[in-house]
């Protein structure tokens, strides 16, 4: 049942992304509320395959992997839904969706029970829910810094094309970016800190320099000096919106960091 | 009764004609009057803008009243003389005459497509119509209509969406930059017409903080007054740019002003905030190569007349879905108007109550199979006569009226009263039958003790 309802959420997304993107691509408004239902519905779904996953037999269990990713890409939609209902800017969904269909295809990609994770502690749940929305809070601002790239590219090339003119104005974009550091720094912080206590916890030592553990301290330290460097001397627009990109590209790194090494510092 | 259209615009006439032919608000009343004291001019709205004269009106007969409307303009402008007048005007009558009304409601007839100022004029030029008394059912219904086609087409396209003029582009360009114009600074270098307007634009799109430099002090101090703003010496304003979002320079200068490094310096102090440059000085007065500078967007005049140009296109290609909203309404306000004519009505009228009384009087028939021929025939006399009396009043009151001002107005109501719109009357009409045979099996027993007379029942079951 949970599967069923995944691959329909999965489904639904792609669809989305199709209306979306052709929403992005052409004169009319008129696809943006169909774009917008659909992936509403497909939330439903996923939501409802997120608790059927919590509450199923399984429920003992440590999360797996694969649970986290379709809980990142929930929380993607969760906020892109959020950001939409706020600020009507429906070209978000042509570059959020897409970030979430590629997580929730990587985490069904994903054998299905393996057990990376010995059944420790409640930390592990804190570390793994944490990190994730602190990766969210990063994946907001990969998106708001490309999309500040193309815009930023079209208004100096002076393309005033379809794109253009569905494109949100740079200073929003740069304050969305801005935004979700700022919430997701500090998740990501807590989120490192409860991994190494059960790290710990599970085998007497927090760090262990494993490859996933050293991504991590670096992708915490990259963003401790990007927002530093934004607070004081002025990292914003142009320069903010590549540092994020880069950034990101440390997180994915993380994760597969995390992936190869199948958490096995923990296991 | 025809609706017409005679009058000028900016398509037909020049400026020097327009001018002496606008008729001031101060005495649209008394020229209403006037139009609609012409013998066989029924109704009248008179629209007078700086791109057009139109005479609106309904008329008996369409070329008396070409001349009537003719003659009228050409007595409300004792300065024209008719022949001066005739070749610049247009005369239009029935679809096309609402087809145009539609198009220049939307815009579609306007000077810039889109523009939403006409709009505001024909709403006035109606309220003055209304307030004199000189408007009937036919243009209030037509000119209602004309102001929710307006509307419908302002909202289904977006024709008047985009910037058509260099000065709004700035505004336009402006938002891609910044999401919320309030609290922005905004440095007037110069002061060009162009480079002035812009900046009221963008006063009026929210621009908190006005600096004004030229290279006259008291110029600048004058503008800064005018614009609720402050004036910067001309030799400072380089240093003043950095506060500046939005600088908008417009010299007669022959060399540039500002260069790269002077943006580049602006920026670096603004710590990356974004800064927008519109340069409408022809030559430049600001270094091109500016471009270069990260978080500095430069445009110059050729940037902004190229958007227009864009947008004007795109005015283009969403006036053509404008143009098939507007024969969509003309094709359902014509079905209207048709409705409108007596004799078809009278004709709807008389059909629809003898099939009444013809399903009425065979359901009657049928159950009372023991009449002879005669008294058959009685019976159906007896519908006959009834149903003609009733109708008879409404067909004279009709007739009478066909060519009386208020004849619309009785044509809808009688319309309105036999429901002749309606194509679901048939299932009503099923329903009364019904209804009454259940009547009549009903009162049957009881109509047969009475020695039943035929009056009571039939009214009651025409019901």
């Amino acid at each position: 049942m949970a599967a069923v309802c995944f691959m329909i959420a999965l489904i639904l997304y792609i669809v989305a992304t199709v209306s979306f993107l052709s929403y992005s691509l052409r004169r009319s408004e008129a696809l943006s509320n169909v774009s917008l239902s659909i992936t509403a519905v497909g939330f439903a779904f996923h939501t409802i395959t997120l608790i059927m996953r919590m509450t199923g037999a399984s429920s003992s269990a440590p999360p797996s992997f694969s649970d986290a990713l379709s809980f990142f890409s929930w929380m993607i939609i969760l906020v892109l839904l959020i950001v939409e209902f706020r600020h009507r800017i429906h070209v978000l969904g042509s570059f959020m969706v897409p970030l979430a269909i590629v997580s929730l295809i990587s985490a069904a990609a994903l054998p299905e029970s393996e057990p990376t994770l010995q059944p420790v502690f409640k930390t592990l749940w804190f570390h793994v829910t944490l990190s994730m929305l602190g990766t969210v809070g990063f994946a907001v601002a990969f998106v708001a810094g490309v999309m500040y790239l193309i815009q930023d590219r079209l208004l100096k090339s002076k393309q005033f094309n379809v794109l253009y003119s569905k494109l949100p104005a740079l200073d929003f974009l740069d304050h969305l970016n801005q935004q979700s550091i700022v919430l997701g720094f500090p998740l990501l912080t807590l989120g490192i800190v409860t991994g190494a206590i059960s790290a710990e916890l599970a085998r007497g030592s927090y760090v262990s320099w494993n490859p996933e553990q050293t991504w991590a301290v670096v992708t915490w330290l990259f963003y401790f000096v990007v927002l530093l460097g934004r607070l004081t001397i002025g990292w914003r627009a142009k320069r903010a919106a590549y540092l994020t990109v880069v950034g990101f590209a440390c997180v994915i790194l993380t994760l597969v960091g995390v992936l190869l090494k199948g958490h096995s510092a923990l296991s | 009764m025809h609706l017409i259209v005679v009058g000028l615009s900016h398509k037909t006439a020049p400026v020097e004609i327009r001018e002496r032919l606008a008729v001031p608000e101060s005495r649209l009343g008394e020229a209403l009057a006037r139009l609609c004291s012409y013998p066989g001019v029924k109704e009248g709205i008179l629209l007078s803008t700086c791109n057009r004269v139109e005479v609106y009106s309904v008329v008996e007969d369409v070329d008396t009243g070409y001349g009537r409307i003719q003659e009228f303009l050409a007595d409300t402008h004792l300065s024209l003389s008719s022949e001066q007048l005739t070749p610049h005007l247009y005369w239009h009558t029935g679809d096309r005459a609402i087809a145009h009304l539609f198009r220049v409601a939307s815009s579609l007839d306007s000077m810039i497509i889109g523009e939403s100022q006409i709009l505001g004029q024909l709403k006035d030029a109606f309220e003055v119509a209304l307030a004199h008394k000189t408007t009937g059912v036919i243009m209030n219904k037509v000119v209602k209509k004309a102001i929710s086609v307006a509307k419908r087409v302002r909202t289904e396209t977006k024709i008047a969406e985009m910037a058509v003029s260099v000065s709004y582009a700035a505004v336009e360009l402006a938002k891609k930059i910044f999401s919320n114009l309030h609290e922005k600074t905004v440095l007037l270098v110069g002061a060009g017409e162009m480079a002035k307007l812009a900046a009221k634009h963008l006063i009026a799109n929210g621009v908190g903080h006005v600096r004004i430099t030229t290279r006259t002090p008291q110029h600048a101090v004058d503008l800064a007054e005018k614009f609720g703003g402050t004036a910067v010496p001309f030799d400072q304003f380089k240093d003043d740019m950095a506060s500046a979002d939005i600088v908008l320079v417009s010299t007669g200068a022959a060399h540039y002003l500002v260069g790269a490094e002077d943006v580049h310096r602006a920026v670096q102090e603004r710590m990356n905030r974004p800064m927008f440059l519109i340069d409408i000085s022809v030559p430049r007065n600001i270094d091109p190569a500016v471009r270069h500078v990260d978080n500095a967007f430069l445009f110059d005049i050729d940037d902004l007349k190229h958007r227009v140009e864009q947008n004007r296109a795109e005015r283009m290609h969403e006036a053509e879905k404008a143009e098939r909203m507007v024969i969509e309404e003309v094709t359902m306000i014509l079905d209207w108007m048709k409705s409108l004519e007596v004799t078809p009505t009278i004709v709807a009228l008389r059909n629809r109550v003898e099939d009444i009384k013809r399903a009425e009087v065979e359901k009657v028939l049928g159950r009372l199979g023991h009449l002879s021929a005669q008294d058959r025939e009685l019976v159906e006399g007896l519908a006959s006569s009834i149903v003609n009396k009733l109708i008879h009043r409404t067909m004279v009151t009709l007739k009478n009226e066909i060519n009386s001002s208020s004849g619309p107005a009785f044509v809808e109501a009688a319309r309105q009263f036999y429901a002749l719109d309606r194509p679901a009357a048939s299932t009503q009409q099923t329903e009364t039958y019904s209804e009454s045979s259940r009547y009549l099996a009903d009162s049957r027993p009881q109509s047969e003790a009475d020695e039943p007379t035929p009056e009571p029942s039939v009214p009651k079951r025409a019901r």
